[in-house]
Protein backbone atom coordinates (compact mmCIF):
# COMPACT_ATOMS: atom_id res chain seq x y z
CA UNK A 1 0.00 0.00 0.00
CA UNK A 2 1.40 3.44 -0.89
CA UNK A 3 2.08 5.71 2.05
CA UNK A 4 -0.41 8.42 2.84
CA UNK A 5 0.36 11.95 1.73
CA UNK A 6 -1.25 15.22 2.69
CA UNK A 7 -1.77 17.95 0.07
CA UNK A 8 -0.44 21.32 1.08
CA UNK A 9 -3.03 23.92 0.16
CA UNK A 10 -2.40 27.62 -0.45
CA UNK A 11 -1.56 29.27 2.86
CA UNK A 12 -4.50 31.15 4.35
CA UNK A 13 -3.32 33.69 5.41
CA UNK A 14 0.26 33.64 4.03
CA UNK A 15 2.60 31.93 6.48
CA UNK A 16 -0.04 29.74 8.07
CA UNK A 17 0.41 26.26 6.60
CA UNK A 18 -2.71 24.42 5.49
CA UNK A 19 -2.93 20.73 4.61
CA UNK A 20 -5.68 18.42 3.43
CA UNK A 21 -5.74 14.65 3.74
CA UNK A 22 -8.61 12.60 2.32
CA UNK A 23 -8.78 9.13 3.83
CA UNK A 24 -10.88 6.15 2.84
CA UNK A 25 -12.72 4.70 5.81
CA UNK A 26 -10.14 2.19 6.97
CA UNK A 27 -9.12 2.04 10.61
CA UNK A 28 -5.82 0.43 9.62
CA UNK A 29 -4.78 3.82 8.18
CA UNK A 30 -5.36 5.61 11.48
CA UNK A 31 -1.91 5.30 13.02
CA UNK A 32 -0.16 6.34 9.79
CA UNK A 33 -2.50 9.29 9.31
CA UNK A 34 -1.81 10.55 12.81
CA UNK A 35 1.95 10.37 12.39
CA UNK A 36 1.62 12.17 9.04
CA UNK A 37 -0.38 14.99 10.65
CA UNK A 38 2.20 15.31 13.41
CA UNK A 39 5.01 15.41 10.82
CA UNK A 40 3.19 18.19 8.93
CA UNK A 41 3.01 20.19 12.16
CA UNK A 42 6.64 19.62 13.03
CA UNK A 43 7.74 20.89 9.60
CA UNK A 44 6.77 24.31 10.88
CA UNK A 45 8.66 24.29 14.15
CA UNK A 46 8.68 22.62 17.48
CA UNK A 47 5.59 21.65 19.42
CA UNK A 48 5.72 21.05 23.16
CA UNK A 49 5.85 17.27 23.83
CA UNK A 50 2.64 17.39 25.84
CA UNK A 51 0.91 19.00 22.87
CA UNK A 52 2.27 16.33 20.49
CA UNK A 53 0.59 13.81 22.76
CA UNK A 54 -2.63 15.84 22.78
CA UNK A 55 -2.59 16.16 18.99
CA UNK A 56 -2.09 12.42 18.53
CA UNK A 57 -4.84 11.55 20.99
CA UNK A 58 -7.36 14.10 19.74
CA UNK A 59 -6.69 13.25 16.08
CA UNK A 60 -7.10 9.54 16.83
CA UNK A 61 -10.45 10.18 18.51
CA UNK A 62 -11.79 12.50 15.84
CA UNK A 63 -10.76 10.38 12.85
CA UNK A 64 -11.86 7.09 14.43
CA UNK A 65 -15.25 8.60 15.33
CA UNK A 66 -15.65 9.90 11.77
CA UNK A 67 -14.85 6.48 10.27
CA UNK A 68 -16.76 4.32 12.72
CA UNK A 69 -19.82 6.33 13.68
CA UNK A 70 -19.97 9.02 10.98
CA UNK A 71 -19.26 6.82 7.96
CA UNK A 72 -20.54 3.63 9.58
CA UNK A 73 -17.20 1.96 8.78
CA UNK A 74 -18.20 2.01 5.11
CA UNK A 75 -14.98 1.82 3.01
CA UNK A 76 -16.70 3.63 0.13
CA UNK A 77 -17.00 6.76 2.27
CA UNK A 78 -14.13 9.13 2.99
CA UNK A 79 -12.97 11.26 5.87
CA UNK A 80 -11.52 14.68 5.06
CA UNK A 81 -8.93 15.96 7.48
CA UNK A 82 -7.66 19.53 7.29
CA UNK A 83 -4.80 20.83 9.35
CA UNK A 84 -3.86 24.45 9.84
CA UNK A 85 -0.53 25.12 11.50
CA UNK A 86 -0.52 28.68 12.79
CA UNK A 87 2.21 30.43 14.73
CA UNK A 88 0.58 29.82 18.10
CA UNK A 89 -1.92 27.01 17.53
CA UNK A 90 -3.00 24.06 15.45
CA UNK A 91 -6.51 23.70 14.10
CA UNK A 92 -7.58 20.23 13.04
CA UNK A 93 -10.86 19.64 11.24
CA UNK A 94 -12.32 16.22 10.51
CA UNK A 95 -15.42 15.76 8.37
CA UNK A 96 -17.24 12.57 7.45
CA UNK A 97 -19.98 11.73 4.96
CA UNK A 98 -22.52 10.65 7.53
CA UNK A 99 -25.75 12.23 8.68
CA UNK A 100 -24.12 13.77 11.74
CA UNK A 101 -25.05 13.57 15.39
CA UNK A 102 -25.97 15.85 18.26
CA UNK A 103 -22.88 16.16 20.48
CA UNK A 104 -25.00 17.65 23.26
CA UNK A 105 -26.93 14.38 23.43
CA UNK A 106 -23.82 12.33 24.24
CA UNK A 107 -23.96 11.52 27.95
CA UNK A 108 -20.93 12.48 30.00
CA UNK A 109 -19.34 9.92 32.24
CA UNK A 110 -19.40 11.69 35.58
CA UNK A 111 -19.24 9.35 38.54
CA UNK A 112 -16.29 7.11 39.31
CA UNK A 113 -18.64 4.13 39.11
CA UNK A 114 -19.73 5.09 35.58
CA UNK A 115 -16.12 5.67 34.52
CA UNK A 116 -15.06 2.28 35.88
CA UNK A 117 -17.89 0.38 34.22
CA UNK A 118 -18.11 2.00 30.78
CA UNK A 119 -16.39 0.32 27.87
CA UNK A 120 -17.39 3.23 25.55
CA UNK A 121 -18.19 6.93 25.75
CA UNK A 122 -14.86 8.52 26.68
CA UNK A 123 -13.81 9.90 23.28
CA UNK A 124 -15.68 13.20 23.18
CA UNK A 125 -14.97 13.79 26.85
CA UNK A 126 -11.24 13.31 26.24
CA UNK A 127 -11.22 15.64 23.24
CA UNK A 128 -13.02 18.37 25.16
CA UNK A 129 -10.50 18.16 27.98
CA UNK A 130 -7.34 17.84 25.90
CA UNK A 131 -8.10 20.57 23.34
CA UNK A 132 -8.43 24.30 23.82
CA UNK A 133 -11.62 24.35 21.80
CA UNK A 134 -13.93 21.78 20.20
CA UNK A 135 -16.62 22.94 17.77
CA UNK A 136 -19.06 20.93 15.64
CA UNK A 137 -20.93 22.08 12.57
CA UNK A 138 -24.70 22.24 12.78
CA UNK A 139 -25.20 18.89 11.06
CA UNK A 140 -22.76 17.22 13.44
CA UNK A 141 -20.60 15.56 10.79
CA UNK A 142 -17.58 17.86 11.08
CA UNK A 143 -15.47 18.84 14.06
CA UNK A 144 -12.87 21.59 14.54
CA UNK A 145 -10.36 21.11 17.31
CA UNK A 146 -7.89 23.78 18.38
CA UNK A 147 -4.68 22.98 20.25
CA UNK A 148 -1.91 25.29 21.39
CA UNK A 149 1.66 24.71 20.16
CA UNK A 150 3.78 26.13 22.96
CA UNK B 1 1.35 -1.59 17.44
CA UNK B 2 3.40 -4.59 18.47
CA UNK B 3 2.39 -6.75 21.41
CA UNK B 4 4.89 -8.96 23.16
CA UNK B 5 3.69 -11.59 25.61
CA UNK B 6 6.13 -13.16 28.07
CA UNK B 7 5.70 -15.30 31.16
CA UNK B 8 8.15 -15.22 34.05
CA UNK B 9 8.93 -17.94 36.60
CA UNK B 10 6.39 -16.44 39.03
CA UNK B 11 3.69 -17.19 36.47
CA UNK B 12 2.97 -13.56 35.74
CA UNK B 13 2.15 -12.80 32.12
CA UNK B 14 3.71 -9.53 30.97
CA UNK B 15 2.12 -7.97 27.91
CA UNK B 16 4.16 -5.12 26.43
CA UNK B 17 2.40 -2.67 24.13
CA UNK B 18 4.65 -0.86 21.69
CA UNK B 19 3.45 2.11 19.64
CA UNK B 20 -0.19 2.90 20.18
CA UNK B 21 -3.26 1.22 21.59
CA UNK B 22 -6.16 2.42 19.48
CA UNK B 23 -9.44 1.30 17.96
CA UNK B 24 -7.63 -0.35 15.05
CA UNK B 25 -5.62 -2.74 17.20
CA UNK B 26 -7.29 -3.02 20.61
CA UNK B 27 -8.62 -6.45 19.62
CA UNK B 28 -5.06 -7.77 19.42
CA UNK B 29 -4.49 -6.89 23.07
CA UNK B 30 -7.84 -8.35 24.11
CA UNK B 31 -7.06 -11.54 22.24
CA UNK B 32 -3.55 -11.84 23.72
CA UNK B 33 -4.96 -11.61 27.26
CA UNK B 34 -7.84 -13.95 26.43
CA UNK B 35 -5.43 -16.54 25.02
CA UNK B 36 -3.33 -16.35 28.18
CA UNK B 37 -6.46 -16.64 30.35
CA UNK B 38 -7.55 -19.67 28.36
CA UNK B 39 -4.08 -21.12 28.92
CA UNK B 40 -4.51 -20.78 32.68
CA UNK B 41 -2.71 -17.47 33.35
CA UNK B 42 -4.27 -15.34 36.09
CA UNK B 43 -1.68 -12.69 36.90
CA UNK B 44 -1.06 -10.00 34.31
CA UNK B 45 1.08 -6.91 33.87
CA UNK B 46 0.41 -4.70 30.87
CA UNK B 47 3.59 -2.70 30.29
CA UNK B 48 3.02 0.64 28.54
CA UNK B 49 6.68 1.67 28.71
CA UNK B 50 7.06 1.86 24.90
CA UNK B 51 3.51 3.15 24.25
CA UNK B 52 3.10 6.57 22.61
CA UNK B 53 -0.64 7.01 23.06
CA UNK B 54 -3.90 5.28 23.92
CA UNK B 55 -7.28 6.34 22.59
CA UNK B 56 -10.68 5.98 24.22
CA UNK B 57 -11.21 2.59 22.56
CA UNK B 58 -7.93 1.40 24.03
CA UNK B 59 -9.06 2.54 27.48
CA UNK B 60 -12.39 0.80 26.95
CA UNK B 61 -10.56 -2.38 25.96
CA UNK B 62 -8.56 -2.23 29.20
CA UNK B 63 -11.77 -1.87 31.22
CA UNK B 64 -13.19 -4.90 29.42
CA UNK B 65 -9.99 -6.93 29.88
CA UNK B 66 -9.82 -6.05 33.57
CA UNK B 67 -13.40 -7.25 34.02
CA UNK B 68 -12.64 -10.58 32.34
CA UNK B 69 -9.47 -11.14 34.36
CA UNK B 70 -11.28 -10.40 37.63
CA UNK B 71 -14.19 -12.65 36.71
CA UNK B 72 -11.64 -15.43 36.18
CA UNK B 73 -10.24 -14.77 39.66
CA UNK B 74 -7.14 -13.06 38.36
CA UNK B 75 -5.43 -9.71 38.72
CA UNK B 76 -4.27 -7.15 36.18
CA UNK B 77 -1.71 -4.45 36.85
CA UNK B 78 -0.61 -1.63 34.57
CA UNK B 79 2.94 -0.30 34.38
CA UNK B 80 5.20 2.12 32.58
CA UNK B 81 2.65 4.85 31.84
CA UNK B 82 4.43 8.07 30.91
CA UNK B 83 3.25 11.36 32.36
CA UNK B 84 0.85 12.04 29.48
CA UNK B 85 -0.74 8.61 29.58
CA UNK B 86 -0.99 8.79 33.35
CA UNK B 87 -2.86 12.09 33.01
CA UNK B 88 -5.29 10.38 30.61
CA UNK B 89 -6.06 7.74 33.23
CA UNK B 90 -6.57 10.47 35.83
CA UNK B 91 -8.80 12.47 33.48
CA UNK B 92 -11.02 9.45 32.87
CA UNK B 93 -10.86 8.35 36.54
CA UNK B 94 -9.39 5.02 35.52
CA UNK B 95 -6.37 5.62 37.76
CA UNK B 96 -8.59 4.49 40.64
CA UNK B 97 -9.75 1.35 38.84
CA UNK B 98 -6.35 -0.10 37.99
CA UNK B 99 -3.32 -0.90 40.09
CA UNK B 100 -0.70 1.24 38.37
CA UNK B 101 3.04 0.85 38.95
CA UNK B 102 5.85 3.03 37.66
CA UNK B 103 7.67 0.11 36.05
CA UNK B 104 6.96 -3.48 35.06
CA UNK B 105 9.42 -4.73 37.68
CA UNK B 106 7.57 -2.82 40.40
CA UNK B 107 4.29 -4.30 39.18
CA UNK B 108 5.80 -7.80 39.24
CA UNK B 109 7.06 -7.25 42.77
CA UNK B 110 3.51 -6.33 43.80
CA UNK B 111 2.17 -9.83 43.14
Amino acid sequence: MSPLAADRLPDRPPGDAHYRLVLPTDLDLLAEAIELLLACCLEHGAIAPANCFRLRTVAAEAIANAMLYGNGNDPARTVTVELQVLSDRIVLSVADEGDGFDPAAVPELVSEEECHAAERGRGLFMMRHLAEQVIFNERGNAIWVTLTRA
Amino acid sequence: MAITVTSNPDQVTVVTVEGQLIVANRQELKQAIQDALDGGARKFVVDFGPTAYIDSSGLGALVSINKKVREAGGELRLAGLNEDLRSLFELTKLDTLFAISATASEALAGF
